[in-house]
C-alpha cells in the first residue's frame, strides 16, 4: 500500500462549477490535481437556468466577471403567479441589485463559463482530462484510493466527488442512496437567439444589464414547478421546472408545459420572432438539507449537486454558488490533510463542520421549510387563480356598482379554497420563513 | 414563436451518438399504464411515447437527465448509466 504510486495528489470526478472550484484552490496550494470530466469538454452536459450569485466565486477569483463569460449582470427581478389568461407580476429593479461584486449575480450559459473556470484550473495548475467516463471508485479497506474508467486505474490521496445531481458514484460506494421522485425537479430549457437590441427593449434594460424572471401557476399547469426567464447577452433561456412527485397531476407533459409557458400572453411578446438554438434538460436538487448525504470518507468529499446542495425559494434559486464554496472548502480541506499527510475520514469530516460554518449549510437549513411549502397545492393552484381574480376585479371598471374590494377579496378566497386549506397554506408560508 | 416538435428542437443539439450501445435498459414488456404515463409525461426529449398503441423508447436524443431513472427504477427503467466518455449530448450554450 505504502508502495502505491499516486497519479495525483488529489483527482476530482466532474469539471462543473464545483470540481473546478475544487481544482483552482487545490492547485494554486501546490497540490497536484486532475480533473476527469465526461463531457467533450467542461460543461458540455450541464445546464442551468440560470443565474449564478457570484459572491462564492469572488473568494477564488476577485472580480471575475472582468474576464469571465457572463451574460448579464441581473438588475431586474421579476415574479409572476400565472393563470391560463392572466399573470399578477411582481418586478424589482433598483441600483441596490448587484451594485458591488459581493452580491451580484449573473446570468450564464454553463457551456461557455464551465470552459473557462476549467481553463483558469488549468492556468493554475490542473490536468483536465475530457470526455472519459469513470465507471467505478476503487475502495481500499474501506478506504477510497482510486478510481477506475474503462479498466484503466488511477490513483490518488484523496477523490472529490463533484459528478453532478446524477452522481451514480456516490451512491455506488453507499454515501448516496437512490433520488427519490419527491427530492428533484426536471428542467426543460430552449436557448432563444434574439438581438442584443431587441432584448434590451422588450424587458427595459440598459446594455449589459439583465432581468431574472420566475413564475408559478399556469407553466406546469397548477403542478409542483414554475417557469423562467433569463436575459442573456444575445439569447433569452425560457424553460419550466416539474417536481417529479407532481408529475401526472395533469395530462401536459413537460415538453408541453414548455411549450405552454412560450406560448403564454404574458411571456409570447417578449420571445416573438426569436430563434431557438439548443433545447436542454437536467434534474435539479430541491430537498434542500433534508437530502443532503455522507459528505466524507476517508479518502474521499462529495460536493455541489452531488451532494444535493440547492434551494428554490420561488423567487431565488440557489445551487451554483453553493457548488463553489463546497468545492472551495473540499479543497482546503484536503490542503491540511495534504500537509498533515493524513486523509482519514476523521480529518476530512473537517469538510463537512466548514460547511456547516458557512453560508451553504446555514442557508439550507435556515429554509428547511421551503421544500413543504413546495409542494403545498394551494401555491401553485389556487394561489395564482385567487390573484388573478381579485386583480380582474381591482382593475376593471365596467360601470356596475362595486361591492367593496374587502368583501371581494374573501368571496375570492371562499371560493377557491377552504378556510382549513387557507389555515394550511398560511401555515406553511410561515413555517418556510 | 413558431412551434417546434421536441423532435426538431433536439435536432438543433448536439449529439455523439452510439448507435449501438443504450445506457439505458428499459422493459418494454412493462404493461403498468401509471407507470409507463410518468415517464411519457416527464421525459424532456420524449424519448418514452406510445407509437401506434405500443410503448417504446429510444436512447437517440436522450438529454442524460436522469428522470425516468428517479421515476421508474427497478420497475421499467431496469438500468441507467451515464453514456460512454464523449458520447451522447454536447450542450455548447447550456
Amino acid at each position: 500500500m505504502s508502495e502505491r504510486e499516486f497519479d495525483a495528489d488529489v483527482i476530482i470526478v466532474g469539471g462543473g462549477l464545483a470540481g473546478c472550484s475544487a481544482a483552482i484552490v487545490l492547485a494554486n496550494a501546490g497540490l497536484s490535481v486532475i480533473v476527469i470530466e465526461r463531457g467533450d469538454y467542461c460543461g458540455a452536459k450541464n445546464m442551468t437556468g440560470g443565474r449564478l450569485y457570484g459572491h462564492s466565486l469572488e473568494k477564488i477569483i476577485p472580480n471575475f466577471k472582468d474576464e469571465a463569460p457572463i451574460e448579464r449582470i441581473i438588475k431586474h427581478e421579476k415574479v409572476s403567479l400565472m393563470t391560463a389568461d392572466g399573470s399578477l407580476d411582481i418586478g424589482y429593479g433598483s441600483a441596490k441589485l448587484s451594485s458591488e461584486p459581493g452580491n451580484a449575480s449573473y446570468t450564464v450559459l454553463r457551456a461557455k463559463f464551465d470552459q473557462w473556470l476549467a481553463e483558469k484550473a488549468e492556468e493554475a495548475g490542473a490536468e483536465i482530462i475530457t470526455g472519459i467516463l469513470v465507471d467505478n471508485i476503487i475502495v481500499e479497506d474501506g478506504k477510497v484510493v482510486g478510481i477506475e474508467s474503462d479498466g484503466e486505474e488511477m490513483y490518488a490521496e484523496a477523490i472529490i466527488l463533484a459528478d453532478g445531481v446524477n452522481s451514480l458514484l456516490a451512491q455506488q460506494i453507499g454515501m448516496k442512496k437512490e433520488l427519490e421522485p419527491g427530492q428533484v425537479a426536471v428542467g426543460a430549457k430552449e436557448t432563444i437567439k434574439l438581438s442584443e437590441e431587441i432584448i434590451n427593449e422588450r424587458f427595459a434594460l440598459k446594455e449589459g444589464e439583465g432581468t431574472a424572471w420566475l413564475s408559478a401557476g399556469d407553466p406546469t399547469v397548477g403542478g409542483f414547478g414554475g417557469g423562467f426567464i433569463y436575459t442573456n447577452k444575445d439569447t433569452v433561456s425560457v424553460g419550466v421546472v416539474a417536481t417529479l412527485s407532481d408529475i401526472g397531476h395533469s395530462d401536459v407533459s413537460v415538453p408541453q408545459m414548455l411549450d405552454r409557458f412560450k406560448e403564454h400572453p404574458a411571456v409570447a411578446p417578449f420571445i416573438e420572432g426569436g430563434e431557438t438554438i439548443e433545447y436542454s434538460g437536467h434534474l435539479v436538487p430541491e430537498e434542500g438539507i433534508h437530502m443532503i448525504p455522507e459528505l466524507y470518507r476517508d479518502g474521499v468529499l462529495v460536493t455541489g449537486d452531488a451532494a444535493g446542495m440547492c434551494i428554490n425559494l420561488g423567487f431565488t434559486v440557489r445551487g451554483m454558488d453553493f457548488a463553489i464554496e463546497s468545492g472551495r472548502l473540499a479543497a482546503e480541506t484536503l490542503i491540511k490533510a495534504h500537509e498533515i499527510g493524513d486523509f482519514s475520514a476523521a480529518t476530512l469530516s473537517e469538510y463537512e463542520k466548514a460547511l456547516k460554518d458557512s453560508f451553504v449549510m446555514k442557508d439550507m437549513e435556515g429554509c428547511k421549510g421551503f421544500p413543504t411549502l413546495l409542494t403545498c397545492r394551494g401555491i401553485f393552484e389556487d394561489l395564482p387563480a385567487m390573484a388573478d381574480d381579485i386583480a380582474a376585479k381591482l382593475f376593471t371598471v365596467d360601470g356596475q356598482p362595486n361591492s367593496g374590494l374587502i368583501m371581494y377579496i374573501i368571496e375570492s378566497i371562499a371560493k377557491k379554497t377552504s378556510a382549513r386549506e387557507l389555515v394550511d397554506m398560511i401555515t406553511n408560508i410561515l413555517e418556510a420563513f | 414563436m413558431k412551434k417546434l416538435s421536441v423532435e426538431a428542437k433536439l435536432g438543433l443539439d448536439l449529439f455523439h451518438t452510439d448507435e449501438e450501445n443504450s445506457h439505458i435498459d428499459v422493459d418494454l414488456e412493462c404493461t403498468d399504464e401509471e407507470e409507463i404515463r410518468k415517464l411519457v409525461l416527464a421525459c424532456p426529449a420524449e424519448c418514452y411515447k406510445y407509437i401506434d398503441g405500443k410503448f417504446s423508447f429510444s436512447y437517440l436524443g436522450c438529454l442524460e437527465c436522469g428522470t425516468c431513472r428517479v421515476l421508474s427504477h427497478d420497475k421499467i427503467v431496469k438500468g441507467w448509466k451515464h453514456p460512454h466518455g464523449e458520447i451522447g449530448v454536447s450542450f455548447r450554450q447550456g
